[in-house]
């Protein structure tokens, strides 16, 4: 890669052209498009981790991880070694945790007024976005991998299917990506983070009820195929196979596809403030 | 270097911005006047690529913003309006990250924020976390961000708001020391520091330009210029102006100052009349009539006086006339 320095002191000693030879050309843009991401989601973890609220988090989340697994999970008296009692949850204990981490993601950025500086400096917009998704994802991914404990638990205690766990931790994660593209959606509708967080919690409830079982089996009126639509959208059955230890493509699709969808929107969504 | 053509920017029914085009070569600053609301910072965020345009064009660099924004962005530097700064960063951890974003690596990189904290006076505050720092502090952190990468452009939204008389002037010499080799654009709407820094200024009011020169051309512009102020000892006021006004060279008179023995007036001459016409018609009726003149300085234009009266709307204009004191 050239040497920007220099190239910017060539820039100056030129005499005005009508065009700008730029410093580091087209060739490494693809390069470049991967350390700005890089670089914006260190800036953002090192954010994270500045301040105590993120190790606040991990411990609430550990926490709340035990209790659901052991007390309302009832760990010990399925007599089973495995970890299903613990990603049953996932989807509920995600609802208000995910949400809670991804309400900052624009929203401060608007509020702070930082979002002028980002966007004008030589980053396009969606380098700007998956690099703080990518970041809170990270942490997420970061407060996951610390229910290790559970792992080494259920393997002392009987002869677990790993394989069945490592499907477990993926699809949780997978979904607590889902979870957050769209808190990176809604955070960016709005500089208050009460109201992303609000916003933000309503959409995935939505998102898990529209195929939760105990509702879509009272939903007798309506056509079954409409039923099973909406269903389809539902991070509920997505998740389901990743509990029983499958790694089905459309699983895994559906939620990269709602990463996807929700990241694009929070793209619209900026350049709709942009423009005023 | 800067070409902005015919920019438009509508929020609703409202025009910010309404078909303002200019250019900035290099070795210029411009200066960017207007009062509060008038559509500067909008237009300095259409020119950085933060907002797009309702139409017209700018290019930086002959790089279009529309078309090529990042090529354009290179060549930039921007201190946005309130100077935005991540809270949860250090001094030095904030300038890194951008100087990263810039492109700079390695020891370019580690040269590049030693020099902007130099130019910027930041030692003192160079690990602390910027939600600690003063305001002062806090705009300087982001003016040194602003200029990381040694960019041929910078737009700086009121680079000077916020800070103390001393800060303001090493502001002022920062931008005219910077401004001997790029292109700067600066907004303010404190009228010494067009003098203080600019090589031009354009004055915007109501999204629209209302002037655009250099300073000495918009002083020309005021009513002040080319009238003489005289101080007259032993002779009343009313001789004074009668005589004063029988002149040709003289349109309108106004008197300053009523000392018990001494007369202060101001005369204004006819629209253009050549440089030291009327001085000298006034020394020749002095001479004639034995006045003891103790004083005659001719007015260069005052800016300010230019801008209040280019960006009053005329109702106001004519009120504040009525009320000027003595006025024959
Ligand atoms: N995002 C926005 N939405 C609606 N109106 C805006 C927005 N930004 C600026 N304006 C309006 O546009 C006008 C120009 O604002 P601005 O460019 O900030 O003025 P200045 O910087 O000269 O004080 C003001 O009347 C302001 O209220
Ligand atoms: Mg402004």
């Amino acid at each position: 890669m050239p040497d920007p320095m220099s190239a910017e002191t060539q820039l100056q000693s030129a005499p005005a052209a009508a065009t700008l030879a730029v410093p580091a050309a087209a060739e490494g843009e693809h390069t470049h498009a991967l350390a700005n991401i890089w670089t914006i989601t260190k800036r953002e973890l090192t954010g994270y981790f500045a301040s105590p609220v993120a190790y606040v988090f991990i411990v609430i989340f550990l926490l709340l991880s035990g209790f659901f697994t052991f007390n309302v999970g009832r760990f010990f008296l399925r007599g089973e070694a495995s970890l299903a009692s613990f990603f049953l949850w996932h989807p509920w204990l995600y609802l208000f945790l995910v949400p809670a981490v991804g309400m900052r993601l624009w929203s401060e950025e608007r509020r702070l007024g930082t979002i002028e500086l980002l966007l004008t400096l030589p980053v396009t917009a969606w380098q700007a976005i998956v690099g703080k998704f990518m970041a809170s994802w990270i942490f997420l991914g970061l407060a996951l991998a610390l229910t290790f404990p559970l792992v080494f638990t259920v393997a002392y205690l009987g002869d677990p299917d790993m394989g069945m766990i490592f499907c477990g931790y993926l699809g949780s994660f997978l979904m607590a990506g889902a979870y957050l593209s769209i808190g990176s959606m809604t955070s960016a509708m709005t500089r208050n983070q009460v109201v992303s967080f609000i916003i933000s919690v309503v959409a995935c409830l939505v998102l898990i009820m529209a195929g939760w079982p105990p509702i879509t089996d009272e939903l007798t009126w309506a056509p079954p195929w409409l039923v099973e639509t909406v269903a389809a959208f539902s991070v509920m059955p997505h998740f389901e196979g990743f509990q029983r230890g499958v790694i089905d493509s459309r699983d895994v699709f559906y939620f990269l596809a709602v990463i996807v969808f929700s990241l694009f929107t929070t793209g619209v969504i900026l350049r709709g403030h942009r423009a005023g | 270097m800067i070409k902005v053509s015919n920019l438009v920017k509508a929020f609703g029914p409202k025009l910010a911005v309404n078909d303002v085009s200019f250019t900035v070569e290099r070795g210029e600053v411009l200066g960017f006047l207007g009062p509060n609301g008038a559509g500067k910072s909008t237009t300095m965020r259409m020119i950085t690529g933060f907002i797009p345009p309702t139409a017209g064009r700018v290019a930086v660099g002959g790089h279009d913003l529309a078309e090529h924004p990042i090529p354009a962005k290179r060549l930039l530097g921007y201190l946005p309006e309130n100077a935005p700064a991540y809270t949860d960063m250090t001094v030095h951890g904030f300038l890194t990250f951008v100087a990263e974003l810039r492109g700079l690596r390695g020891g370019a990189r580690k040269k590049a924020v030693y020099r902007a904290i130099e130019m910027c006076f930041l030692d003192a505050v160079v690990h602390q976390s910027v939600d600690t720092l003063s305001k002062g502090y806090r705009h300087r952190t982001c003016f040194a961000q602003s200029i990381l990468h040694d960019p041929p452009v910078l737009i700086l939204d009121e680079p000077t708001d916020g800070l103390d008389p001393n800060q303001k002037h090493e502001v002022r010499t920062l931008i005219r020391r910077m401004g001997q080799n790029k292109v700067i654009v600066f907004s303010t709407h404190i009228l010494e520091e067009v003098d203080a820094a600019c090589t031009r200024a354009i004055i915007i009011d109501r999204g629209k330009i209302v002037a655009n020169g250099t300073p000495q051309e918009l002083r020309q512009r005021s009513e002040l210029a080319g009238a003489v102020a005289l101080r007259v000892v032993g002779v009343p006021s009313a001789t004074l102006t009668q005589k004063l006004r029988e002149l040709p060279t003289v349109k309108r008179t106004l008197v300053l100052s009523e000392e018990p023995n001494a007369t202060q007036v101001r005369v204004y001459p006819p629209s253009r009349l050549r440089d030291g016409e009327l001085s000298a018609s006034l020394f020749e009726l002095a001479l004639r009539e034995h006045w003891k003149l103790s004083e005659l300085k001719t007015e260069e234009g005052r800016l300010d006086e230019v801008f209040r009266s280019i960006t009053l709307p005329d109702t106001t204009r004519g009120a504040k006339d009525d009320a000027r004191p003595h006025e024959r």
